[in-house]
């Protein structure tokens, strides 16, 4: 909402304030001021003046040569306007002055004749295009005759006012007009204000032999009035009423138009004009569209209703969406002498399902869905009436048709100031109170420290305690609140053992190196199913999707981190940052269904995507790329961390490298995978080798078992022993490993592969793999012979398990 | 004897004095002090002489050879660490070459400011609480007073899945959710972070997906001016001691006062700037008392329990804090974005 200044001290003085102390006082009272802003830009030097000949320019077929008086002096002037006329009263910026845009007035020559100033448009003075009367777009702007030559243009133009724009909350609807801002500021700064009464002059003529009313659905319309005015003559509406709608942003057309759209400013309530003698008969219906029902709207457009729509119309033929937009066919036009007014209540529900289903969102629209003031519909057509009469030559028949049966009643809400004070915090005091209830302007019957409030209609926001608590609070002021702390039984606060461990996991992955990303969980269709770890993948239906997505990129919810992953790698290498190590704790979304019913299961899962050099440490001969063991050591180093086992093994995976990847389960249920991302989907992006890794928190979390017990540190030495073998190529580490383990229970407490060798003094197809075996007996000290039979034991289960032949 | 044994000495010790390697050092100690070396000489010469006098020629003669194996071992040390030292001369390396870098990683920005205020309120006693981020249109508007047509709806258009399923558009299902399980009975004390989505398309100043924390307590006798504190003490703490804070009225349909709160500018101390918009504040969260349909619906009778809630934007609270100028950023991950907020 647009507040101009000069137009609210019309109502309430303000003076007293600077403009930007009045503007907090609003904001701390309740409604958000956005901004102060000036009309124009300070524009100084421009007067009336007027044209006291226009002649061709001897030079140029375009320009005009005026002899503009100004007050003091007569000015020659070249002008370019193709409006410009002998006789007009117009805007001279003389030598000197400064425009918008730091554009400074000069004593020039054009074409060979002198020109000492310039004849303004409302462009050139800036205002804004839209708002800018049509007659006027093109050309200079002509005052009407009765300014006086040599005042302020400026003034007259109303472009030094500020305008202060409040920033409106859906429930504060009632400011959506002059009146209510003025109520408001008033409550604010303790001043006083009531919305001044109409005065019209009425002829004998009775509007009721002009027109009828029926109404079919009082729910959608439980009020409708029509006024009749005759005489009409259309023209341009006074310059203070231009000045003041171009101030709220509404752009002058005639005098009936701007004076309905002028009251909609003033009191709130839309109004409408039928030209009578277009309307098509004598008979006011209004009812529900017929569904398919077609009619054509002031703007030109063809409009298809239905019975969620109600009209107005002539008893056959619509002539205007209710609320909304006004039809063509009876259009105000400039021939236009008797008019219908129209003030109505139409219900918020079916204003707002029209100019939702039309994408019709007008001043009039927004007031209707939002509920305007019922004691103001009436009044608002009688303002209209006055303002008819005296700028459009209207005469007004006495009377207003109606249908009515608004209800106009005020509601009331019972106030205990202890229940206040319990609710605030506060000690207001029963005399506050009072006066509070003065500034707001609600009547009330006090009894005690008991108030009944009723509350003005033009407050529909106000129905129940709570209501009245805010408005007591924002009156006696936020700002005088105490700062207290709640009294109530106290809680240890804490994380629980999920949010622990997951702060423990990204603590772990960013200590291991990697930087922690978030992305998009909304995600395109193809990618939302892109590299989903097996077990999602056997659970999911398939990606849920969103019923209207703003575009394909974020139309459906992820199954997997990875390729929003992918992409933040790409876009970080097509910049020239190559070594990137990410990972995101985050949310994947899995439906069982084809068609979601119900919410899908959302899974905490960590993944991870390693792409450049992990050690880059040159000058000592020290580069390592990542590698399928770089980000192998980060999940094992998890594993550690939970102290839980995570076992690999080889798989094949759609997108994924076949020799390079692995599941990853954990006490035999598969949680995740890890492996290089395919070469074809690698040169896809743009990424050089890419290692990923994709795991299942949740279930990480439920097979964690925090221990409790003191382990003892053993006393007795370890004694470690190295193996080499030689084995087929295709034996893998991991299964003679186990092999070893299994063999060496219970005194092989560790085995680690330290070497792998291929090549030389090897036979084809085989590889040599070294391990380390740590031989323990926490409570004694093993003796050579007992580790040598162990040893034996071993050594013979390889052979007989994977053929291994110990290295020579 | 004497003489002659004085006379060793000085020779050996000559020699140590002059030995410049420990070879020297250990031929001085074989010519000297070894079996045939001159002071055992001295010493098998010894039963010519008198009773009297072999005790003191003896002693002598120990004295002798304790002063040389002494000035050997002295020197020796010497001669120790001048190999030493001339040695880890020879060790010397440039110590301004670099070191071998650590592969540092570190938390997302958002991440940190969402820990740094969970913490900041679970010294207040609060506890974190996380739900779905598909949410049933129930929990996300009606349980919270936005009924199907209210037209605050449109605050928040949202990306529905199904009429009852919708990516959720702020946090509060959560509170919603948390209050409907303690059956009307228990307080509620809860921050819940969490992402949420909207219809809005993405630039500078919009994201369809960001990030949200509110709070929620509830329990007998709490007033407004405990929501004032609370948020006093949460804003003092995030954002320093030496901002103000002001509430002013508000409008959100879950609570009834509504406000919002300001908090002093930084830039400019509350004197008016560019950052501020000449206000002197800048807008930080929203919140007020909880709305009595919401406390009932979710089984609190609203005139025996009260309670306040609160909802803020990381995403906001980092770009003010940080000075962070386009919302994308927190989700390109950008490398150079994402290293410069990786602190301890």
């Amino acid at each position: 909402m647009l507040v101009s200044l000069n137009w609210l001290q019309e109502y309430i003085d303000v003076s007293y304030y600077s403009p930007e102390e009045l503007a907090e006082i609003i904001t701390k009272t309740g409604i958000e001021v956005e901004s102060v802003e000036p009309v124009a830009e300070d524009i100084e030097g421009v007067v009336v003046g007027y044209v006291q000949s226009c002649e061709q320019h001897p030079n140029a077929d375009k320009l005009n040569l005026c002899q503009v008086d100004v007050g003091q002096e007569t000015l020659q002037i070249v002008c370019g306007a193709p409006n410009v006329a002998e006789g007009q009263k117009v805007a001279v910026a003389t030598p000197g002055a400064v425009l918008p845009g730091n554009f400074k007035i000069k004593k020039t020559k054009l074409r060979g004749e002198e020109s000492n100033g310039m004849i303004c448009s409302l462009q050139e003075l800036g205002v804004d295009e839209k708002d800018v009367p049509k007659e006027f777009a093109d050309g200079i702007f002509v005052f009407p005759e009765e300014v006086e030559v040599g005042s302020n243009a400026i003034s007259l133009l109303n472009l030094d006012d500020l305008i202060i724009e409040l920033g409106l909350t859906p429930n504060r609807s009632d400011a959506l007009s002059m009146a209510g801002v003025a109520y408001e500021v008033a409550a604010a700064i303790d001043g006083s204000y009531e919305l001044a009464e109409e005065k019209v002059k009425t002829s004998n003529e009775e509007a009721t032999d002009y027109i009828s009313v029926v109404v079919e659905d009082t729910k959608a319309n439980p009020y409708y009035g029509a006024f009749v005015i005759k005489d009409i003559q259309v023209g341009p509406s006074p310059l203070w009423m231009r000045n003041r709608l171009t101030a709220a942003g509404i752009r002058p057309i005639n005098n009936v138009v701007d004076i309905t759209n002028y009251v909609l400013m003033e009191y709130g309530q839309p109004l409408h004009a039928f030209d009578y003698d277009r309307f098509g008969s004598n008979s006011i219906v209004t009812r529900r569209a017929k569904d398919g029902e077609v009619m054509e709207t002031l703007d030109g457009q063809e409009r298809t209703l239905s019975s969620d729509h109600l009209v107005i119309t002539n008893g056959d033929k619509a002539h205007a969406i209710a609320g909304v937009m006004g039809g063509a066919e009876s259009e105000v036009q400039d021939d236009t002498t008797t008019i219908i007014l129209e003030a109505a209540y139409f219900h918020p529900s079916v204003v707002r399902e029209a100019s939702k289903h039309h994408g019709l969102r007008s001043e009039s629209s927004t007031r209707f869905e939002k509920g305007v003031d019922p004691n103001r519909v009436e009044r608002a057509g009688y303002r209209a009436c006055e303002l008819l009469e005296r700028y459009a030559g209207g005469t007004v028949l006495h009377g207003v048709v109606t249908h009515d049966e608004l209800d106009r009643s005020e509601k009331t809400v019972t106030v205990h100031t202890s229940t206040i004070n319990d609710r605030l915090g506060t000690e207001i005091t029963n005399e506050q109170m009072a006066d509070i209830f003065r500034r707001l302007q609600f009547s009330y019957e006090q009894n005690g420290e008991t108030f009944l409030v009723s509350i003005p209609t033009r407050r529909g926001d106000i129905t129940i305690f709570e209501d009245m608590l805010e408005e007591v609070a924002r009156i006696y002021g936020y700002d005088n609140l105490p700062y207290t702390l709640p009294a109530g039984a106290s809680q240890a606060g804490g994380l629980t053992m999920e949010q622990q461990l997951k702060r423990e996991v990204k603590a772990y992955f960013e200590g291991a190196g990697l930087h922690e990303t978030i992305t998009y969980s909304l995600t395109h269709k193809e990618k939302a199913t892109m590299l989903v770890s097996p077990e999602v993948e056997k659970q999911a239906e398939s990606p849920v999707g969103l019923a209207m997505p703003m575009s394909e990129d974020h139309g459906y919810l992820r199954l997997s981190m990875l390729p929003e992953l992918l992409e933040s790698l790409s876009y970080n290498v097509a910049r020239k940052q190559e070594n990137l190590f990410y990972y995101e704790v985050g949310t994947v979304f899995i439906s069982e269904e084809e068609q979601v019913t119900k919410q899908p299961e959302e899974v905490l899962r960590a993944s991870g995507a390693l792409t450049g050099e992990w050690v880059a440490h040159p000058w000592q001969q020290e580069k390592k790329s990542v590698d399928f063991f770089v980000a192998k050591g980060i999940l094992e180093g998890l594993s550690k961390q939970l102290n839980l086992p995570f076992t690999f093994e080889k798989a094949k995976l759609e997108d994924m490298h076949p020799g390079r990847t692995a599941t990853v389960s954990v006490n035999g249920q598969t949680v995740g995978f890890i492996g290089q991302v395919h070469p074809k989907l690698q040169k896809q992006l743009g990424l050089k080798e890419t290692f990923v890794f994709d795991i299942n928190l949740e279930v990480l979390f439920n097979e964690y078992q925090k221990e409790e017990a003191f382990q003892a540190i053993p006393r007795h030495p370890s004694v470690s022993r190295d193996i080499a073998l030689v084995v087929d190529e295709d034996v893998t580490a991991g299964a003679i490993e186990a092999t070893v383990a299994a063999a060496g229970d219970p005194l092989v407490k560790e085995v680690r592969v330290f070497d792998l060798y291929q090549g030389e003094h090897l036979e084809e197809g085989k590889k040599s793999l070294a391990f380390r075996l740590l031989y323990l007996d926490p409570l004694r000290t093993l003796k050579d012979e007992e580790v040598e039979e162990a040893h034996n034991r071993i050594l013979e289960s390889v052979k007989e398990e994977h053929n291994a032949e110990l290295r020579g | 004897m004497k003489e002659r044994l004085e006379q060793l000495k000085q020779e050996a010790l000559n020699k140590v004095e002059n030995a410049e390697s420990v070879q020297n050092l250990k031929d001085v100690r074989v010519e000297y002090l070894g079996k045939k070396g001159p002071i055992t000489e001295v010493l098998r010469g010894m039963g010519k002489l008198s009773k009297e006098e072999r005790p003191v020629i003896g002693q002598l003669a120990n004295d002798v050879r304790e002063s040389i194996a002494e000035a050997i071992e002295t020197k020796q040390s010497r001669l120790e660490d001048a190999a030493m030292e001339k040695q880890l001369e020879e060790e010397s390396i440039d110590v301004t070459l670099p070191g071998r870098p650590v592969q540092i990683g570190g938390p997302h920005l958002l991440t940190s400011i969402v820990e740094e205020i969970e913490d900041l309120f679970i010294g207040m006693g609060f506890e974190i609480k996380e739900g779905p981020e598909v949410e049933t249109d129930y929990y996300n508007f009606e349980a919270l007073n936005l009924p199907k047509g209210h037209p605050a709806r449109d605050m928040q258009d949202s990306f529905y899945i199904t009429e009852e399923l919708l990516m959720r558009t702020h946090t509060s299902p959560v509170q919603a959710r948390t209050m409907g399980a303690r059956n009307g009975g228990e307080p509620v004390k809860m921050i819940c972070p969490g992402k949420v989505y909207r219809r809005d398309t993405d630039d500078a100043t919009h994201s369809h997906q960001f990030t949200q924390i509110e709070g929620l307590l509830v329990d007998k006798n709490v007033r407004m001016s405990d929501l004032k504190g609370v948020l006093n003490a949460f804003a003092k703490q995030m954002f320093g001691a030496e901002r103000e804070i002001r509430l002013r009225p508000s409008f959100f349909p879950f609570t009834e006062p509504s406000v919002e709160m300001d908090i002093s500018c930084k830039v400019c101390g509350g004197e008016g700037c560019s950052v501020c918009k000449g206000t002197g504040w800048i807008e930080i969260l929203g919140g007020g008392m909880v709305h009595p349909n919401v406390l009932e619906m979710a089984g609190y009778d609203p005139k025996e329990y009260s309670g306040f809630a609160f909802g803020m934007g990381p995403e906001r609270i980092a770009m003010l804090k940080y000075g962070v100028d386009d919302i994308r950023h927190f989700y390109t991950n950008d490398i150079r974005f994402l290293e410069q907020y990786h602190k301890a």
